[in-house]
């Protein structure tokens, strides 16, 4: 079973990657409190869709765990998992229970 | 992971009819051809692999993408030509059929679309390729359920196009002629000859028709074409 640090390196390496392609002012710093999408996050609606993606990809790759992040609780959840990298580790940790229990 | 030169193609629904010639003819313009349908298939080729499952089950669909991204590293065009008709009176048509033409046609079409956009993103170009039929614009009776699935293709093609621009993804679909295959075997020869009365070019379609217009579609120099829903045969409203 994947821990809590190995997901939230993963979504670090995933912003690096993203950072590269995006303008510098709208680079994400590498923390977990950094805001993602939302009100005060530096990520648009296409930005969103290459983290998800990305993110998916690599924990497929590296842990050999397939989850489809953007699911129908995500996308309704008063809470949005998608507000900061600490946000979206912990959601991902709730997916990849519940995907080792399937 | 290398990325292959050559380009991949996924075709579904490839175990007979449009499908199978599909995949026979790209196979042998040289294309990696990644095929799927819910049953074995007996085409061999060392570009062409064969997947069994069912268009609608995500885990499944899943799977296959995850292969193509490690084997590939990529993917150029997507054939969503994987279908069932049911020609009915509406008054007679079991509610199954009903969700089972939804969940093959539109689910199907919605959910290999949405994987293969992901890994399209690899190649700046990409194309998808829907596949509508001429009972839209002519409101068939008797096909309330298949052409209403198939309406929904439309919209979807269309909508899919302007999401997938950014990707430089272009997204289209084909209403192809009334071709000789197992989809139409059992719809009664007066009502396929009252079909074809209703087309500009009243004769049957061949499969050289429909590989004209995909050919059109995944040339590189059409970019611009996109959202675009060509009734072959010239069918109105």
């Amino acid at each position: 079973m994947p821990n809590k640090d190995q997901i939230e390196q993963i979504l670090f390496e995933v912003i690096k990657e993203l950072n590269e392609e995006l303008p510098f002012d709208q680079h994400i710093d590498v923390q977990l409190e950094s805001p993602l999408f939302g009100q005060s996050g530096k990520l648009d609606s296409l930005g969103l869709v290459s983290l998800i993606v990305r993110a998916e990809e690599k924990i497929q790759d590296q842990l050999g765990i397939s989850i489809t992040i953007a699911d129908e609780r995500a996308m309704s959840q008063t809470k949005s998992p998608f507000t900061t990298i600490r946000n979206l580790s912990e959601y991902i940790s709730v997916l990849v229970i519940e995907n080792e229990k399937d | 992971m290398k990325k292959t030169d050559t380009k991949v193609m996924i075709i579904t629904g490839t175990s007979k009819g449009i499908g199978r010639h599909l995949a026979e003819y790209y196979v042998d313009q040289g294309l990696h051809v990644i095929g799927c349908s819910r049953s074995k298939t007996d085409f061999y080729s060392a570009n062409y692999r064969h997947f069994i499952l069912d268009v609608f089950d995500e885990k499944a669909v899943r799977a296959m993408f995850t292969e193509i991204r490690r084997d590939y590293g990529k993917l150029d065009i997507t054939i969503n030509n994987a279908g069932v008709a049911s020609m009915n009176h509406s008054i007679l048509t079991p509610i199954d059929t009903v969700r089972n033409i939804f969940e093959t046609n539109v689910v199907g079409t919605f959910l290999v679309s949405r994987e293969s956009a992901k890994l399209m993103r690899y190649v700046n170009y990409g194309r998808i390729i829907n596949f509508a039929t001429g009972a839209v614009p002519l409101k068939l009776e008797g096909e309330a359920a298949y052409a209403s699935s198939k309406a929904a293709i439309v919209q979807l093609t269309q909508i899919l196009s302007k999401e997938l621009a950014e990707f430089k993804i272009t997204v289209n679909a084909v209403g192809p002629p009334a071709i000789k295959t197992d989809l139409i075997r059992s719809v009664p020869k007066q009502k396929l000859d009252d079909f074809l009365k209703r087309h500009a070019i009243k004769r049957y379609g061949d499969f050289s028709d429909v590989t004209n217009l995909i050919n059109f579609f995944i040339k590189p120099e059409s970019e611009m074409v996109t959202g675009q829903v060509v009734y072959l045969g010239g069918v109105f409203g």
